[in-house]
């Protein structure tokens, strides 16, 4: 066994389970994407038979970490993987003989197909089978669900099982996976956010059946945002903060407020921003918006106002925006924008445009631009009824009118016949924003702005986005950035669980009071939706 | 995130390139009538030959360019040939058996074709099917009920002044049908080029999120390519009656396998990527003129099948590596 070299000051190293032998170690991991450092000398060992919390922000470095052993993503050199003590090497599609199962967070099976067809997909797969024994495959089905208190019916559709037993299905299914493996594989079955759309009381059963497993001799890395349940369920957590290593802890040993500072960090930007804002009008309020995960949110909005929305994963925060669109129908709720209503269960996003209200999605390739056409084509497409009322369009003036765009707001480069799919993701997002922009919208609705920009572009869409509010227009942004939040909003509301829990205001936004706010007050908003 | 500034010599390849894409088809055309005029000056250099290629081929021009208004959408329409023998067997059983006007006649036809693209509309959109087969059963029900009316015979007799101003009359010595034909492509034409609702229909074709998300009423678009296909089939059918003098219940299935051939092929010219009618109305002569040659050589019929069926799969297969290398620069 080779030791490792941590380097001072960032890896503590992770306190020994006494008398465990590794399943899976790995030593100094590190990837970078062009230009960008996602993980740096990156070290975990995790013991035979342990559940491991994985905890970290968005952009800590958590799910390239995964991705990694996942095969998705290759390590920088210098990395190194061992195995139950043997070295092996990070291939592209070894995991499963390594003996690593995942269950992501949206679980991977097909709805429409029966639980026993879910169970085989990954056997059928890899191995030519000429004759199927169904009867022989069901039984071995149920004896596997009885071991683990599961009453599923393997010919159900996967469709029919309420959310906690899909869930439960799919981590039995994953440690099927691991059962076909050698003893001398690692057995390790990783949980990236398997809780977050489960109610409460379905948790524990989540937890018991983790135990289970555990007890059958398998590793467990658990992934969560969730502070309370990795307390729960681990017995030691890492913790990753900007791609390194924050710290390694044994959890019975340790407060919950240490494993918030570690996944936080100490640092506290306070960037100036507008004041005298709370004297003006409100110009937007939510009133009562029901729908996904939201229950009974309603919220206000100054002019020339950025609100910031955020939370963790399933909180709702993201749902808002498009909610609010019309690009999801709501089941109650109304907007009011500048005195006028609008119904949200009604709502569309050819109505909202009409309203002036715009949405910047965050899926900008599926749903922000079309790639194989220019920019003339994308960035026109609101403003077609300006040429002639829209019968007489004229492709020189189009291409003008996006030159003109293309040079203020710095597109590169600024040939308008450029095809969107050869631009930079940030020249891309610039393009989306000027877009919107142009037509001067009251309301503007953004859903992770800066997504897949770099660095550069960053700072120049959040110029943009203060300059629109600077003309009066009120900005809603969703993110889970909180360091993009705490440089662009007046006011930041915390969700969790589907409600408000926190709003914060003027100088106490900072990146840190934020995070602070997701994950303190997911226990709190836990009692209110309970009661 | 590097500017590249390419030099000019790669420029003035790229401009050499595109010319290629643009204008390849027409070059080709003329490449193919050069050789068979060779081959066969008298019959194929005819005056006669060529006001027969324009003028037979207007029914076709009419189907490819009522295909490609819901292509352009990203829906198909495969009902559009049943719709032609339907419209068609409409106006004879109407004018002929039942003693309508003609001029009755036709519209019947044509409201029929609009009633045709409504329920594939509706079909497609309110129970959110895939439009490729929803059309396809469309096509073979609006078959059915050709045959039903018509008992599966041929009926002729229809009125003459049908056919004295669709093929009769001529303007240059060329019949009057393909100048109807050359007036939808225009207005097609002028749609898809200078009208906001052209640039609707393009987004709603390649990113139907970011048409929704960008307020275009996509439902409400498809449904009108529906409508317009349902129209441009039986305005097919209307010019197949004129130039026939009579209606015939299955040739007009035979178009269908063409008119793809000829809206894919159209795709690779003029506007190369793009379902563009000034390119559909090209490919249609084209691939007629190979045929009209061959068979003039001597060369038997299964050559038409030969010769669509080819061009389907070559067009499309050039179509894809236009589009994957303008995605992938």
């Amino acid at each position: 066994m080779e030791t490792l070299t941590p380097k001072a000051g960032i890896f503590s190293p992770a306190p020994p389970v006494r008398g465990a032998e590794s399943a899976l170690r790995v030593e100094n991991l590190s990837k970078h994407f062009s230009g960008f450092q996602a993980l740096s000398g990156v070290a975990i060992d995790i013991k035979r038979g342990e559940v491991h919390g994985l905890l970290g922000q968005n952009g800590s470095g958590k799910s390239t970490f995964i991705k990694i052993l996942g095969g998705y993503h290759v390590p920088d050199p210098g990395a190194s993987l061992f195995v139950g003590g043997l070295r092996a090497e990070f291939t592209p599609g070894t995991f499963r003989k390594l003996g690593i199962a995942f269950v992501h967070q949206h679980l991977g099976l097909v709805p429409s197909m029966t639980v026993l067809e879910n169970l085989l997909v990954v056997e059928h797969a890899i191995e030519p089978r000429w004759f199927i024994n169904w009867h022989l495959q069901e039984k071995r089905a149920i004896s596997l669900f009885q071991r683990f208190g599961l009453e599923i019916d393997p010919s159900t559709p996967v469709k029919r099982l309420n959310p906690a037993e899909q869930a439960l299905f799919a981590i039995v299914r994953a440690f099927d996976q691991l059962e076909h493996t050698p003893a001398t594989a690692a057995k390790l079955l990783i949980l990236d956010e398997p809780t977050p759309f489960l109610p409460a009381q379905d948790v524990q059963k989540l937890f018991a059946l983790v135990r289970a497993i555990v007890a059958e001799g398998a590793s467990v890395l658990f992934v969560s945002h969730d502070i309370d349940e990795v307390c729960e369920i681990t017995d030691r957590i890492t913790v990753l903060r900007d791609g390194q290593i924050a710290g390694s802890l044994i959890t019975n040993e340790c407060k919950k407020s240490d494993i918030v500072k570690l996944i936080v960090g100490q640092d506290v930007n306070l960037s100036a921003r507008p004041h005298g804002l709370e004297r003006r009008q409100e110009m937007l309020t939510v009133n009562g918006l029901n729908g996904r995960v939201l229950k009974d949110f309603s919220m206000f909005a100054r002019k020339g106002e950025v609100v910031g929305l955020t939370g963790l994963i399933g909180s709702g925060y993201d749902d808002i925006v498009n909610l609010c669109f019309g690009a999801i129908q709501a089941h109650a709720g109304t907007l009011t924008l500048n005195g006028t209503i609008h119904d949200l269960t009604t709502m569309t996003p050819h109505k909202s445009v009409q309203a002036g209200i715009v949405l910047i999605p965050s899926e900008r390739h599926a749903s922000g631009i079309v790639q194989s056409l220019d920019v003339t084509d994308n960035v026109t497409l609101p403003i077609l009824d300006r040429f002639g009322g829209g019968w007489a369009l004229s492709r020189n003036m189009m291409r003008s009118r996006a030159k003109v765009l293309n040079e203020s707001f710095d597109v590169r480069p600024r040939d308008p016949d450029t095809l969107m799919s050869s631009m930079s993701g940030g020249n891309q997002q610039k393009v989306v924003l000027s877009k919107w922009f142009q037509i001067q919208p009251k309301l503007v609705f953004l859903d992770e702005p800066t997504q897949g920009v770099d660095i550069g572009a960053r700072a120049q869409v959040f110029d943009e986005i203060r300059k629109m509010a600077s003309r009066g227009t009120v900005i809603i942004c969703a993110s889970s950035d909180h360091e993009q939040l705490a440089a662009i909003c007046d006011r930041v509301l915390v969700l969790s669980h589907g409600l408000l829990v926190v709003s914060l205001e003027g100088d106490d936004i900072s990146k840190g009071a934020i995070s602070e706010a997701c994950y303190i007050n997911e226990e709190a908003s836990m009692k209110v939706a309970l009661t | 995130m590097t500017d590249a500034v390419p030099t000019d010599t790669a420029r003035y390849r790229q401009r050499w390139i595109d010319r290629c894409e643009r204008y390849g088809l027409i070059v080709v055309w003329l490449v193919v009538i050069a050789v068979f005029g060779i081959a066969q000056p008298a019959t194929f250099l005819s005056w006669a030959n060529f006001s027969t290629i324009f003028g037979s081929q207007a029914v076709l021009v009419v189907m490819t360019l009522g295909l490609i208004v819901p292509l352009t959408a990203g829906d198909y329409d495969l009902s559009i040939a049943g719709n032609l023998t339907l419209s068609s067997m409409t106006i004879a059983v109407l004018n002929v058996h039942a003693g309508w006007p003609i001029l009755a006649a036709v519209t019947a036809a044509l409201l029929i074709g609009l009633l045709i693209g409504l329920v594939n509309a509706f079909v497609v959109l309110y129970f959110r099917i895939n439009s490729l087969i929803v059309t396809l059963g469309m096509g073979t029900f609006v078959h059915g009920i050709t045959l039903w009316l018509s008992n599966s015979n041929t009926i002729s007799g229809i009125d003459f002044t049908l056919t004295k101003a669709i093929i009769v009359t001529r303007l240059f010595g060329i019949p009057l049908a393909f100048y109807y034909a050359l007036l939808v492509a225009m207005i097609i034409w002028y749609v898809f080029s200078f009208t906001a609702a052209g640039q609707r229909l393009l987004f709603v074709g390649r990113g139907r999120d970011v048409a929704r998300l960008s307020g275009i009423r996509v439902t409400q678009v498809r449904a009108i390519t529906f409508l317009v296909s349902g129209f441009l089939g039986s305005l097919s059918g209307v010019l197949s009656v004129g130039s026939l003098g009579g209606a015939d219940p299955n040739s007009g299935l035979s178009y269908l396998l063409p008119a793809f051939a000829a809206a894919f092929l159209g795709a690779t010219t003029i506007v190369p990527g793009r379902f563009n009618p000034i390119g559909s109305v090209i490919a249609v002569y084209f691939l007629v003129t190979g045929i009209t040659g061959l068979s003039i050589l001597g060369v038997s019929t299964f050559v038409q099948d030969l010769f669509y069926g080819g061009a389907l799969i070559a067009a499309i297969c050039v179509s894809q590596l236009v589009r994957g290398r303008q995605e992938m620069t």
